[in-house]
């Protein structure tokens, strides 16, 4: 009896032995790569600041101009408002809305505000006023945004009035964008982004560091030792979930401070829906390990059957309503998508687990799917 | 003590490719046994199923009392294991490798030092280098080390010798010849025929069959033929001219001389006189003692 028990506490040992070893081998490896270093620490900040500047999804530089056929304090109101704000570029006013029309034939103008005549009369007197906005849609989403950008202002300048003239104002222009007003694309895509960076650590990483061993041949000798490899699997692990975590917290410091995203929601809820989806990815990559031999494949499998759909189907660029039906289903199987929308609900709109517990729930359940599809694919052999 | 009896293995689409057609040899506790034959003749698939690696098709084997395949946990216990293609971390240094596969099997440099003292002193002055950044030798040299740092029962070494240059071959059958003073049993396989003599027992394979399994001078006994060597300035020559001999059997060309076989009736003078007709004017020709390739070249033909 004490004699098994000594040799099962002796297992432990070594099992821990060399789990520890199997840790401190990968961290050397990773730090002694440049390369590899330099995608960890690189990817994520190149990305917060190319899709922060760079590529810039929002409408800025709308360039407009006015029809103002009897121009009064009111029109003036607005005109002033618009032209002031700086996402407008003012060309001015023009003589006609048939000259307008040209200007935005010739792409010129994207949005044209035209006053009615006798505005500020009629809106006294019958408490009704009506402005025309022409916006340029051969760009769809500049013209509905430049259009809803306008419609907010003069909105925002009727409830001024109202409150300054006690004049019950007839007009209601009621758009509210709730959760990102400004319409700030850095709110769409920082939890994008964080899918995207963790995936490729965890997926691609995880998945050509264990193939490199298969390739190199020092799989061969691993297996030929005592090792076990539920060990040397969970030991491959743990360098890219630290990484992982670290990459995370570069983008939630950068896109926090330099693009001035709020974490409107709990941090520590935000981690946990990290961890979740960390876990995931890793297995993910393992489960990878398994169906390839050669690294080249293993970039190659990730980067079709992970990369592209967290960029396609994520909703980190489309949104996923927007999507035909049968591409919303494919979605689904997408992990990004999930975390994607849980990052939203806890860092932007602030929302608790409460709301979120169908994205954790099927995060979850897809990293025991995929463990499993590992533990029965993972040999105790060569082939 | 290992038996292989009747071991067999193919690959591909419904087994095209036989590695081992039915392998049966039985090695000795503390022998140096060496797995000879071509490349391509089946000793790294044969040499993978002994080291649990892969599973052979039918047939078993037995190592110290473990079946290679139903007790692989206890095989991988026992055995250091080097595979042909040097297969340590290129990016950790000599003595993280080292100290990374001693831990592998629960143990430490300083508990089984004297094993690898012999081998690890001569690249122990480089411990801080990268192992990508070795030569051949000290490769073979610190992949030997890892192979052994757990004291095993049996150790298999797959081609170590290859692409190694002549000095470090020499020195590396020098430490094998005293690791076997430790009681360790050998397997090690080669393609180079002129190193059967450092083993105790060898077998020579081919085509995945087993030729002829003996001691190196058994095998050398076992060979009935006459053997000439014959040189001289034209060997290709030669070579063709010899072939046309009815005489003679067989002749292959053996470094820088042409080993033939010959029937009994003809005489040295005769053959002689039948090159000096034919204008090679300066060839000599002796009868000479078979090597083992000479007998594995009669084996297989």
């Amino acid at each position: 009896m004490r004699y098994s028990d000594n040799l099962h506490v002796k297992q432990k040992g070594i099992k821990m032995k060399q789990f520890i070893a199997f840790v401190n081998k990968e961290f050397r490896h990773i730090i002694r790569d440049n390369r590899t270093l330099l995608i960890i620490i690189g990817m994520p900040i190149v990305e917060i600041l190319l899709f922060g500047f760079a590529i810039n999804m929002e409408v800025q530089n709308i360039t407009v101009a006015f029809y103002d056929p009897s121009p009064d304090a009111i029109t003036t109101g607005i005109t002033e408002r618009i032209k002031e704000n700086s996402y407008f570029n003012n060309q001015g006013n023009m003589p006609s809305v048939a000259k307008m029309e040209e200007a935005m034939q010739k792409g010129d103008l994207d949005l044209a505000v035209v006053f009615q005549q006798n505005f500020q009369e009629d809106l006294v007197q019958t408490g009704n006023a009506a402005v025309q906005l022409l916006a340029n849609s051969s760009d769809p989403n500049r013209g509905s945004i430049s259009a809803t950008y306008a419609t907010a202002i003069i909105a925002g300048y009727q409830q001024e009035q109202m409150e300054l003239m006690h004049i019950p104002f007839q007009i209601q222009t009621e758009n509210r964008m709730i959760y990102n007003p400004q319409m700030k694309s850095s709110y769409m895509f920082v939890p994008g982004i964080m899918g995207l960076v963790l995936m490729i650590i965890c997926t691609i990483m995880t998945s050509v560091s264990i193939v490199r061993e298969k390739e190199r041949g020092t799989m061969e000798v691993l297996l030929a030792s005592p090792l076990k490899q539920g060990t040397m699997i969970f030991a491959k692990t743990i360098p890219y979930m630290v990484i992982s975590f670290i990459d995370f917290i570069i983008i939630l410091l950068l896109s926090y401070f330099v693009l001035g995203v709020p974490i409107n929601g709990s941090l520590l809820l935000l981690f946990l829906v990290a961890l979740i989806y960390i876990s995931l990815t890793l297995t993910y990559g393992l489960t990878i390990s398994t169906l390839v031999d050669k690294q080249m494949n293993a970039v190659i499998f990730s980067a079709i059957t992970a990369m592209i759909p967290v960029l396609m189907l994520s909703g980190m660029i489309f949104p996923v309503g927007n999507m035909p039906v049968v591409l919303q289903a494919f979605s689904a199987i997408v992990p990004a998508r999930w975390f994607i929308d849980a990052v939203r609900k806890v860092m932007i709109q602030g929302q608790g687990l409460f709301m979120i517990w169908k994205e954790v729930l099927i995060m979850i359940g897809m990293t025991i799917f995929l463990l499993g599809v590992t533990i029965a694919k993972t040999k105790k052999r060569l082939e | 003590m290992i038996e292989v009896k009747d071991l067999h293995k193919s690959y591909g689409k419904s087994g095209k490719i036989n590695a081992l057609n039915g392998i049966s040899f039985n090695v000795n506790d503390g022998d140096i046994f060496g797995v000879i034959g071509p490349d391509g003749a089946g000793k790294s698939t044969l040499f993978r199923i002994l080291a649990s690696l892969i599973m052979p098709d039918s047939g078993t084997a037995i190592m110290n009392g473990y079946d290679v395949v139903k007790d692989y946990r206890k095989i991988r216990q026992i055995i250091g294991y080097m595979p042909g293609r040097f297969s340590l971390y290129q990016d950790l240094s000599v003595e993280e490798n080292l100290k990374f596969f001693a831990t592998l099997f629960d143990t430490t440099i300083e508990e089984n030092y004297h094993l690898i003292k012999d081998i690890y002193q001569q690249i122990e002055p480089f411990k801080n280098r990268r192992a990508g950044a070795l030569s051949g030798g000290m490769k073979q040299k610190l992949a030997l080390s890892c192979a052994l740092i757990h004291k095993p029962e049996i150790l298999i070494l797959d081609e170590p010798t290859t692409g190694v240059d002549p000095v470090s071959r020499k020195e590396f059958w020098d430490m094998l010849a005293r690791l076997k003073e430790q009681g360790i049993i050998i397997l090690v396989s080669t393609a180079y025929m002129d190193e059967a003599s450092r083993c105790d027992r060898i077998a020579l394979i081919r085509e995945g069959e087993l030729i002829a399994s003996n001691t190196p001078q058994g095998i050398i006994d076992d060979y009935s033929d006459i053997l000439w060597a014959v040189e001289g300035s034209r060997m290709s020559a030669i070579l063709r001219e010899l072939r046309k001999y009815e005489k003679i059997k067989t002749s292959f060309a053996f470094g820088d001389k042409i080993h033939i076989t010959v029937d009994e009736s003809l005489q040295i003078g005769e053959l002689k006189q039948y090159l000096i007709n034919r204008d090679f004017r300066d060839v000599g020709i002796n009868p000479i003692e078979p090597t083992v390739e000479d007998c594995f070249i009669a084996l297989t033909n």
